[in-house]
């Protein structure tokens, strides 16, 4: 055990430190298009949302290792340092890089597998916020069962024709782009048929109509296809490769699902307000119950942080063995933080219900909104339930569940 | 930067778990636990003592391995997964580093020496400090001790005990001591032993750094209540692992049960909550020996989750074995016991909690 980075590394914290002090207090005229920003009011500098994204590159605190000719810094891939810098920005509030799906999965995708042409044309303005993607996997009658996919395309005169529909599709109003998986190969068994299309969003053919979800917002969307025209070369990989393609990156999304520091922070306001809010002029932190019930939590939240480390260990020595652990990320994170979220509305009674706009309303909603939020989380992903087969399966090796006949 | 067990703690722990696999398979539990100090108990104790298990943590200018926490939460775990039928956490861990953070040179020079050579072996008793039950209270007035003591672990042939007051004043009593009576009490877990201690008028050598000063049991009790943790981790991953391979075998409805995934997700749900459990422990004992200031913190809150995650998976490993689960045949509840009673030793959850936000401030 050797929980040290070394001296380089303390020197790179110092340097993530001034580059927080210069920026304290950053704030985006534009927020208003990125979901889940945070609200910044303290008085410092003002700026696009893609303009931070530029300065976060060009300091090689964002895309690191993404080469300098697709708009990335250029620099090697460094884990601790990437660790560091998410730290240092928690603990000053800075605000973070955008992430969302094209960041988070499409350029990896196109790092490993697009076309040179692919690369070059669309990593850049992604990794700059300038296009924003969406992701169009589920559909009505494809969920956990993806792979049973029905939208189709057709490739007519070198060109795709889509029909069909998407559902869940989060930030499809805003998007640019959507990264899609259509059937193409209809003669094909059920995974081999697919392929990974590229799609403009303001293609004719393509309406978006928005779904509001339990939080009263409208994260997701319905994406409907009716003749969607596009070009022949927007595919990744090749004809009835889409599964693969899209499951060389599907891991990622999973893991970044429930980051145990953020929850850690969470705790930490939690117990904040537990030592301002009161009952009969007696503070939440000094009666029994709802102590134990914090600590309990903090507990399992420790774990889970210990665990973080555990799993960082492993990327940096090559050898340490948590397939396991890595497995169990999505379900735990995702779980934990909601049962966080659930206790910030317990410890406030009838006041924790309180939701937008309401008169003695506390952390502007936030314990309601997150917990409604994290239940979404619970089941997009991979739902949980998925996930217990995933860790059961190809983490403990039991059987699958056996096919029903002519299903 | 590396988390996790080094490749040496690694092994150590292998050479524990071959030895008890080896030498105290689950019929040799089941004789030992049915008759107490049989000359196979004595050939394992003997076994454990030639890996080094004696004098782990003793430093080596006392004769001792000198080697940390870390090393000797890899030992519980291994000896956690085959409910060694030894003693460890109080003889081993708790008795040298009581005698290392409260003993006087001479006493370390004197105590250490010997367990590290085996010639003293020391029982433990700090109930009374964590939460006194009854009416266990030990008095000390000058060199003499009255009272009882609850709850002393690892009192199998020690001759001496480690007591303290409910002040945090540690001292040492000789088991022989005319004055002294030791009572059996008969608990759940039969793979270790537990008894009360009556003490009349009993010649006490106090630690001498122990008298109003905490640090010394602080330290102590951390220790052992990561190494109960520990322990239940190694218990709890086996009645896991026995489970997935029983639900790989059994047969119901056609099927193995491991394809059902009413069982597939009970095998899922305790592995996933079990995992982070190796961390928070390990993070405990490193923190335990370099990182003093985040040490009580984590010292409290593995063992008490942990007692509430190995809670969860004896129930629902038991479960998953169905009736077979339940019957003293199979012995899976050897393992439910040695969890059950980790759980309440050095402080139930509850308590060891309310310690950890005192810790806190709160």
């Amino acid at each position: 055990m050797d929980l040290e980075y070394g001296k380089q590394y303390e020197d790179y914290r110092l340097e993530v430190q001034e580059f927080c002090k210069k920026y304290k207090g950053v704030q985006f005229n534009d927020t208003a298009k990125i979901p889940l920003a945070s609200n910044n009011k303290s008085g410092g500098p003002v700026m696009a949302r893609s303009d931070w994204q530029k300065i976060l590159i060009e300091n090689g605190y964002f895309a690191r290792s993404i080469p300098k000719e697709y708009g990335g810094y250029g620099g090697d891939s460094d884990i601790i340092k990437s660790r560091i810098t998410a730290t240092e920005f928690s603990n000053q509030r800075i605000p973070g890089p955008m992430g969302g799906q094209g960041i988070d999965m499409l350029v990896p995708t196109l790092l490993e597998l697009g076309t040179e042409e692919q690369k070059n044309k669309f990593i850049k303005p992604t990794l700059h916020g300038e296009m924003i993607w969406c992701q169009g996997y589920s559909e009505p009658n494809a969920g956990s069962d993806l792979a049973s996919l029905q939208t189709k395309g057709e490739l007519i005169d070198g060109k795709w024709i889509i029909n069909g529909q998407k559902i869940w599709t989060s930030t499809a109003q805003y998007a640019q782009m959507m990264f899609c998986l259509v059937r193409t190969e209809p003669e094909a068994s059920k995974h081999a048929g697919i392929s990974y299309l590229l799609v403009p969003m303001d293609t004719p053919g393509l309406e978006i109509r928005p779904l509001v979800d339990m939080t009263l917002q409208a994260g997701f969307n319905e994406v409907f296809f009716t003749d969607v025209t596009i070009p022949g070369e927007n595919i990744v990989g090749k004809r009835g490769e889409g599964w693969a393609v899209a499951n060389a990156t599907l891991g990622h999304e999973r893991g970044s699902l429930a980051n145990p520091n953020a929850t850690m922070n969470r705790l930490n306001m939690l117990i904040n307000r537990m030592k301002k809010e009161t009952i009969d002029g007696k503070k939440l932190i000094e009666i029994p119950v709802y102590r134990d019930r914090l600590l309990k939590i903090q507990g399992k939240i420790m774990a889970f942080q210990s665990h973080a480390l555990r799993i960082l260990s492993s990327k940096l020595n090559p050898g340490q063995d948590v397939k396991i652990g890595k497995m169990i990320q999505k379900l735990v994170g995702t779980e934990l933080r909601h049962e966080l979220e659930g206790l910030g509305i317990d410890i406030m009674g009838e006041l924790g219900t309180l939701y937008e706009d309401s008169p003695y309303l506390r952390d502007g909603g936030s314990w309601q909104f997150t917990y409604m939020y994290y239940l979404g989380l619970i089941i997009g992903g991979g739902t949980n339930q998925i996930q217990k087969n995933i860790i059961s399966e190809r983490g403990l090796g039991l059987p699958r569940e056996p096919k029903v006949q002519g299903v | 930067m590396y988390f996790g067990l080094s490749e040496e703690q690694t092994f150590f722990q292998d050479n524990v778990k071959k030895f008890l696999v080896d030498q105290a398979p689950l019929d040799v539990i089941r004789q030992i636990t049915a008759e107490k100090n049989t000359s196979i108990q004595e050939e394992i104790r003997q076994g454990l003592t030639n890996l080094g298990l004696n004098a782990l943590l003793i430093p080596e200018d006392y004769g001792g391995l000198g080697l940390d926490l870390l090393f000797a939460a890899a030992v519980s775990e291994g000896l956690g997964s085959g409910v060694a039928p030894i003693a460890f956490t109080g003889s081993y861990v708790m008795a040298p580093l009581a005698i290392m953070h409260g003993g006087s040179d001479v006493q370390k020079e004197n105590y250490l020496t010997k367990i590290s050579s085996n010639t003293v072996k020391f029982g433990v008793g700090l109930s009374e400090y964590i939460g006194a039950r009854e009416d266990a209270e030990l008095i000390i007035n000058g060199n003499k001790v009255n009272g009882k003591a609850l709850f002393v672990i690892d009192a199998d042939d020690a001759s001496h005990f480690i007591l303290s007051d409910d002040q945090g004043t540690i001292f040492i009593v000789d088991a022989d001591d005319s004055g002294l009576e030791i009572i059996e009490l008969t608990s759940v877990d039969k793979t270790r032993s537990y008894v009360e201690i009556l003490l009349n008028n009993v010649t006490a050598e106090i630690l001498d750094n122990t008298v109003k000063n905490n640090n010394a049991i602080e330290k102590t009790i951390d220790a052992g209540r990561i190494m109960l943790a520990a322990d239940s981790v190694g218990a709890a991953q086996v009645m896991i692992d026995k489970s997935v391979e029983y639900a790989k075998e059994r047969k119901q409805f056609g099927r193995v049960i491991g394809s059902f995934q009413a069982v597939k997700h009970m095998c899922a749900e305790m592995t996933a909550e079990l995992e982070p459990c190796y961390a928070i422990v390990w993070h405990a004992a490193h923190c335990f020996d370099y990182i003093p200031e985040e040490a009580r913190l984590l010292a409290c809150q593995s063992k008490s989750h942990i007692s509430e995650v190995t809670k969860m998976v004896a129930k629902k490993a038991t479960e998953v074995h169905g009736g077979m689960g339940f019957t003293d045949l199979l012995g899976l509840h050897y393992w439910f016991k040695r969890i059950g009673m980790n759980r309440q030793l050095l402080g139930s959850p509850e308590l060891v909690r309310d310690e950890a936000g005192k810790i806190q401030g709160f």
